[in-house]
C-alpha cells in the first residue's frame, strides 16, 4: 500500500472546522480538525504576504525589463538595426530616448532587443543547467557509492573551469551565436545544481520517512518525486534565480569579448564593446547598456533573496 | 597540525581533480570540434595544408594515443607549441603570467582591505543606517558588471581627472610605481563583485559570532565594546572568510580575462583572446588547462589553510 500523497486539500465545513483530505492512490484519508487534537484550526497564513520592499523593487525592475523585451518583440520600438549615418551619436532626445550610437542606430531599441537576448539566454541556460545538474546530482546522491564518486569527481573537475572560462572554451570550439551561447553558459553552470541536488538526495535517502515509504512498497520514482524532491525545490529555485543573473552577466561578458551574440544583433555586452571607443564623446552610449545589465542582474538578485527569505525565514 | 593521513587523502583528490581537468580540456578541444584542424583552418582550407597540420598536431593518431600523449606532456609541464607564434605554450604563459598574477593579488588585497572592515562594521551596527548602507553597497557590487565599472572608472579617473592611466601596462622592472598605478583601476573593477561577496560573508559570520556565549562573558567582565568586536569577534569570524576568499580566486582569474580586455593589459586573458582570434587551439587549450590547474591548487591550499586556522574542524 504505497502511502503516496497525491493531492492534499483543505476546506472548511459548515461548523467552521477545517477538513484536510489526502487522496492517495488507493485510499482516501480524512481528518476532521475538530476531532484531532492539536490540529490547526486556521488555514496557514499565506506565505507571500511577508514580501519585503527589496522583493517588490526586484519585481518592479524585472517587470521593466520584461516590458522592454515585449515592446521589442511586438515591434513597438524603432528598428534596432536600422542605420542612419546622418543621425550618428545623437544625445538622448524625444525621438531617440537614449540617443543613437556610432551607426545612428536607436540605442533604446537596441537595449530593448538586448533584453530579449538576455532573457532568452538567461532562461535557456538556467533551464539547461538546472535540469542537467539536478539530474546528475540526484543520480549521484540517490545511488551513492561508485556513482557518487565518479559523478562528483567529474563535477569537481568542471568547477576548476570556473564560470566564464568553460563558457569561453565551449564557444571557441562550437562557434559563437545564440544557441551555442546558451549551451555553453548552461554547461558552465551545471556543477552548482549538481552539488545542491546531491546534498538534498544524500540526506533524503537516509531519512526515516523515505525508509518508511520504501518499506510500504513505494516505487523508486514515487519516492523521489513525492518524498525527496519537494525538499530540494526551494534551494534549487533560489539557485536558479542566482544562475539566471550570472548567466546574464556571463552572456554580456562573452558578447563583450566578441564571443557571444554576433553583430548586427544587439546584445548589451556587444553594445558596450562597440560604444567604448566613443565613450568620451557619447557618454550615453556606454551608460545605457551597462545600466541595463546592472538593472537586470540586480532585479534577479533581489528576487532571489526574497524567495530565499520566504523559504527559510531564519537566515535573516 | 594537519594529520598526515588526511593530507595524503587530500593530495590524492587533488591529483584526481587535476587529471579530470586535463581530460575535460582534451574532450573540449579534441573531441567536441570533430576535426580540430578543420576548426583552425576553416572549411575551405587546402587539403594538403590540412593533412600537414594534422600530422604536426598528432591528430592522425588514434584518439586514445593522443589522449595519453596529452596527459604525459601536460604532467611534465609541456603544453604543446603555439601554431601562430611557433613557441612553446608554457613559455608564452610564463611570459604573461606576472601581469595577471599581480592583477589578481592586488585585486584580492583590495577586496580584503575593503570588505572585511565593511562587513564587520555592518554587523557591529546591525539594523542601523551604517548596516543598511553596507548592504546597499553589497547589492550594487554584486550586480554591477565589472567591465562596465572598469569603463566608468576609466571615464572618471583617466579621462576627466587624468589621475591614472586609462590602460596598458608598465612592467614592474621598469617602474614599479607606474606598474602599480596601471593595475589600480582594473584591480578595483575586478574586486567589486568580490568585495560585495566577502563583505556579506563577513557580516553573516560576525553576526553569528556576536551571539556566542563568550561575547556575553567578555561584555560582562567589562571589556570595551570596540576591543570585543574587532579583536575577539572578528578573529573568530575570519575563518569562513578565508575559505570564501580562496574560492574567490577562481572567479578572479576568470574575471581577469575580461578586465584585461577592458584595460588593454598584456596578461594571460589577453593572450587567450588573441589565441581564440587566431584559432590557435594548442595555445587556447594550454592556457585553459593552466588556469584550471591554478584554481584547483589554490583551492587545495585554502582547504589546508582552513584546517591550520581552525583546529576544531574534524578530519573526515
Amino acid at each position: 500500500m504505497p502511502l503516496v500523497p497525491r493531492r492534499q486539500r483543505t476546506y472548511r465545513k459548515e461548523n467552521g472546522a477545517l477538513a484536510v483530505v489526502w487522496r492517495t492512490k488507493q485510499l482516501t484519508l480524512r481528518h476532521w480538525s475538530s476531532e484531532v487534537e492539536g490540529f490547526r484550526q486556521h488555514p496557514r497564513p499565506r506565505r507571500l504576504h511577508r514580501c519585503r520592499l527589496n522583493t517588490w523593487l526586484g519585481g518592479f525592475l524585472l517587470l521593466a525589463i520584461l516590458l522592454a523585451a515585449a515592446a521589442s518583440w511586438w515591434g513597438l520600438t524603432l528598428d534596432p538595426n536600422a542605420m542612419n549615418i546622418r543621425e550618428r551619436l545623437l544625445p538622448p532626445s524625444r525621438g531617440h530616448w537614449l540617443g543613437t550610437d556610432h551607426f545612428g542606430r536607436d540605442i533604446f531599441a537596441r537595449i530593448a532587443y538586448g533584453s530579449r537576448i538576455a532573457l532568452v539566454v538567461g532562461a535557456g541556460s538556467t533551464l539547461l543547467a538546472a535540469s542537467l545538474g539536478a539530474g546528475l546530482g540526484a543520480w549521484a546522491g540517490y545511488k551513492g557509492g561508485w556513482w557518487d564518486e565518479v559523478i562528483m569527481r567529474f563535477i569537481d573537475g568542471l568547477m576548476a573551469f570556473s564560470g566564464i572560462l568553460l563558457a569561453i572554451m565551449l564557444v571557441t570550439v562550437m562557434g559563437p551565436g545564440l544557441g551555442n551561447t546558451i549551451i555553453a553558459i548552461g554547461i558552465a553552470n551545471v556543477p552548482v545544481f549538481a552539488r545542491i541536488t546531491r546534498g538534498v538526495f544524500l540526506t533524503g535517502r537516509n531519512a526515516l520517512y523515505v525508509e518508511a515509504a520504501h518499506a510500504l512498497g513505494a516505487r523508486t520514482w514515487d519516492i523521489i518525486r513525492y518524498h525527496i524532491l519537494p525538499n530540494g525545490i526551494g534551494p534549487i529555485l533560489v539557485q536558479a534565480t542566482v544562475t539566471f543573473s550570472t548567466a546574464i552577466l556571463t552572456e554580456a561578458s562573452l558578447s563583450y569579448l566578441g564571443l557571444g551574440i554576433q553583430p548586427p544583433d544587439a546584445s548589451w555586452g556587444r553594445m558596450l564593446k562597440e560604444a567604448q571607443p566613443q565613450m568620451g564623446r557619447a557618454l550615453w552610449s556606454v551608460l545605457a547598456p551597462g545600466a541595463a545589465i546592472f538593472i537586470a542582474v540586480m532585479a534577479l538578485n533581489l528576487m532571489g533573496d526574497g524567495i530565499r527569505d520566504q523559504l527559510d525565514p531564519e537566515t535573516h | 597540525m594537519v594529520p598526515l593521513q588526511y593530507l595524503w587523502r587530500r593530495i590524492g583528490a587533488l591529483v584526481v581533480t587535476l587529471l579530470i581537468a586535463c581530460t575535460i580540456t582534451f574532450v573540449v578541444f579534441n573531441i567536441i570540434p570533430g576535426d580540430p584542424a578543420m576548426l583552425m583552418l576553416g572549411t575551405e582550407a587546402d587539403p594538403e595544408v590540412l593533412v600537414n597540420l594534422r600530422r604536426q598536431l598528432g591528430l592522425d593518431l588514434p584518439l586514445h594515443v593522443q589522449y595519453f600523449q596529452w596527459l604525459r606532456s601536460a604532467a611534465t609541464g609541456d603544453l604543446g607549441t603555439s601554431i601562430r607564434l611557433g613557441r612553446p605554450v608554457a613559455s608564452l604563459i610564463l611570459e604573461r603570467l606576472p601581469v595577471t598574477a599581480s592583477l589578481a593579488v592586488l585585486s584580492m588585497a583590495i577586496t580584503v582591505i575593503i570588505a572585511v572592515p565593511a562587513g564587520a562594521y555592518g554587523a557591529a551596527r546591525r539594523g542601523r543606517l551604517a548596516d543598511y548602507l553596507v548592504s546597499i553597497f553589497t547589492q550594487v557590487g554584486l550586480a554591477i558588471p565589472h567591465f562596465w565599472l572598469g569603463i566608468l572608472l576609466i571615464l572618471l579617473f583617466s579621462m576627466r581627472w587624468q589621475l591614472l592611466p586609462p590602460g596598458g601596462f608598465v612592467p614592474w622592472s621598469k617602474n614599479p610605481w607606474q606598474a602599480f598605478l596601471s593595475l589600480l583601476l582594473p584591480a578595483l573593477a575586478l574586486a567589486s563583485h568580490r568585495i560585495a561577496q566577502v563583505a556579506r560573508i563577513t557580516r553573516t559570520a560576525m553576526l553569528d559570532t556576536l551571539n556566542k556565549d563568550y561575547m556575553r562573558t567578555g561584555r560582562s567582565k567589562g571589556l570595551p565594546e570596540g576591543m570585543l568586536i574587532y579583536k575577539h569577534a572578528l578573529k573568530n569570524s575570519l575563518i569562513p572568510v578565508v575559505t570564501v576568499a580562496g574560492m574567490q580566486f577562481a572567479g578572479l582569474l576568470a574575471g581577469s580575462i575580461v578586465a584585461e580586455e577592458v584595460f588593454a593589459l598584456p596578461g594571460l586573458g589577453r593572450l587567450l583572446l588573441q589565441a581564440i582570434g587566431y584559432r590557435d587551439l594548442p595555445l587556447v587549450q594550454g592556457i585553459s588547462l593552466f588556469i584550471a590547474a591554478v584554481v584547483v591548487i589554490i583551492n587545495f591550499i585554502t582547504d589546508i589553510l582552513y584546517l591550520l586556522l581552525d583546529p576544531r574542524v574534524r578530519y573526515d
